[in-house]
């Protein structure tokens, strides 16, 4: 599964678990806007470092903030290169 | 229990009738034979007044010399075996100390001239001590078990160190005392006062002894009342040397007793009477519950009769009471009591129905996107899954919140090593969770380890950030 479909899977599951309510998925949706609160955030996070190994906040270089869902896709996809 | 009305800890222990033991792990002396030796390289003259560091692996020379010592010297210092060399001359400087005991098990250390050594041993076989006159208010110093920086010396007495033991519970006196602890550590200390005072015998635990060995000492030893953490209950509940030992009284301390320790316990041992205490080195003994129900009834806050009085200030256990440790030693230490005498026991507790639970450690605190979480609560119920022997709960560091909350478990040993069950287990856990904590108490993730280490203290090892 490439990393775009992993990040998308993790979100609803996520959401599923928090009982959020999504709305439809897509790359210019800004995540502050997608139903996800900081709580949610913060376990799809913890869960992709679990799934994918990558925890591209944590490298200690100075990470760009991501405010849309495909900004979340790029950061990941940057750091699995 | 007998009041011991300024007694000497040697003229209690010896003052009455029967055969009565000490054993360990290496051997076994009968109390009786202190009317007509002594451990201790040394005669009573050239100790009086003096403040003497005990130092010995084993616990029988320490506990010898405490009984022999106890009226004659100004103070004991009871090192427990894991306090680092490097702060002893910290130490003896702050306590005042002219004479170090050591059995010559532990490295020595020099503490310059001023400090004498003497040979104290776990046989009987120096000029008895017997004729002494025993009337000085001997001091206590025990030290706290923190994790980094010297240890805490808390000086109490033997009138502060014995004054829980008047609780109303009935024990004969032939009756076999045990503890994991050690008993150069407070709650080790009082298992040892109970059985000395109360005219029992004891069989004393050994850090390096694995605890199937020890289960089956204790057992053909007949213990009959021990004590220990909830850790170290939790590590003899997965022993299969469990059942070999039928205590008539268990007794958990040191950390908080879930209600599925407290369930397990009595699964084990279902004749035993199974209590949990709460007492700190500098607060001393506050109660304990015999209910077999985790946490404690809220009537006991405020309650004006009660010999340790409580109040929750803050969201933290506060005790004051006559047990509590007289003072701290050396400039380290601010007076351990609050404008009102009470202590503050860093115990963080929630009111829930007419009971109180305790959640934590106030330092052991999770923050989580600025909510707080104590490991404590969240451990509480994942350890409710039948197949959990004991689980840790701790910080993740997370760029979204600061932290979320991690948890590690140990699996029963039947299964531990079937990948199946542990997803399976995982997942009633989370939705047991789910269904009874907030959502950012919930662990985000679960991993499975072989086991968890303890401290030398009982206590499970935490890394307080």
């Amino acid at each position: 599964m490439s990393v775009r479909a992993i990040i998308l899977q993790q979100i609803d599951i996520v959401a599923a678990q928090q009982h959020k309510i999504l709305k439809p998925l897509s790359d210019d949706l800004h995540l502050i806007d997608s139903g996800l609160d900081s709580l949610c955030l913060a376990i799809l996070v913890a869960n992709l470092d679990d799934e994918l190994g990558l925890d591209p906040f944590g490298t200690g270089d100075d990470v760009p903030i991501p405010v849309t869902v495909g900004d979340l896709i790029t950061l990941y996809e940057n750091a699995e290169a | 229990m007998p009041k011991l009305s300024r007694r000497s800890l040697w003229e209690v222990t010896l003052g009455g009738g029967g055969e009565r033991w000490i054993a360990d792990r290496h051997g076994t002396i009968v109390l009786d034979r202190l009317r007509s030796g002594s451990s201790l390289a040394v005669t009573a003259r050239d100790l009086r007044g003096s403040s003497v560091l005990i130092r010995s692996e084993r616990q029988l020379p320490t506990i010898l010399a405490a009984i022999e010592l106890d009226g004659i010297a100004r103070r004991i210092l009871l090192c427990p075996p894991d306090l680092a060399p490097d702060h002893l001359p910290g130490i003896a400087a702050d306590a005042g100390v002219d004479v170090v005991l050591s059995d010559g098990s532990l490295p020595p250390v020099d503490l310059g001239r001023s400090v004498r050594s003497v040979e104290c041993s776990s046989e009987v076989t120096c000029r008895s001590l017997v004729g002494f006159e025993r009337g000085t208010a001997t001091e206590w110093v025990l030290f706290t078990s923190g994790t980094t920086g010297r240890p805490k010396m808390i000086a109490h007495t033997l009138h502060s160190l014995t004054g829980p033991l008047d609780d109303g519970l009935a024990v004969a006196t032939d009756a076999v005392w045990s503890t994991f602890y050690d008993v150069r550590r407070y709650g080790g200390l009082q298992i040892l006062l109970r059985a000395l005072i109360g005219g029992a015998s004891m069989v004393v635990s050994d850090a390096a002894e694995p605890v199937s060995d020890f289960l089956v000492r204790a057992g053909a030893s007949g213990v009959t009342h021990i004590s220990g953490t909830p850790s170290h209950w939790r590590r003899v509940l997965m022993s299969p040397a469990a059942s070999r030992m039928a205590p008539a009284y268990v007794r958990l301390s040191g950390e908080v007793a879930d209600q599925a320790i407290l369930d397990h316990l009595h699964a084990a041992y279902p004749d035993a009477n199974v209590a949990h205490a709460f007492a700190s080195t500098e607060a001393g003994v506050a109660f304990d519950v015999r209910d077999g129900l985790a946490g404690f009834p809220a009537s006991l806050i405020g309650a004006p009769d009660a010999k340790a009085e409580m109040r929750v200030q803050d969201g933290t256990l506060r005790i004051r009471s006559s047990r509590m440790a007289v003072h701290g030693l050396a400039a380290q230490t601010r007076d351990l009591r609050d404008d009102s005498g009470f202590i503050d026991t860093g115990d963080m507790v929630e009111l829930r129905g007419d009971r109180y639970y305790f959640v934590g450690r106030r330092e052991g605190v999770i923050n989580v996107g600025g909510q707080k979480i104590y490991p404590e609560e969240v451990e509480a119920v994942i350890n409710l899954h039948p197949d959990v022997q004991v689980s840790r709960v701790r910080a993740r560091s997370n760029p979204i919140t600061g932290a979320v909350v991690a948890a590690e478990v140990v699996l029963r040993t039947d299964i531990a090593g079937d990948a199946a069950a542990f997803a399976a287990i995982r997942e009633a856990i989370l939705t047991h969770c789910r269904a009874s904590l907030a959502a950012h108490k919930v662990p985000v993730s679960i991993s499975q380890v072989a086991s968890l280490a303890i401290a030398a203290s009982g206590k499970l090892v935490r890394a307080h950030a």
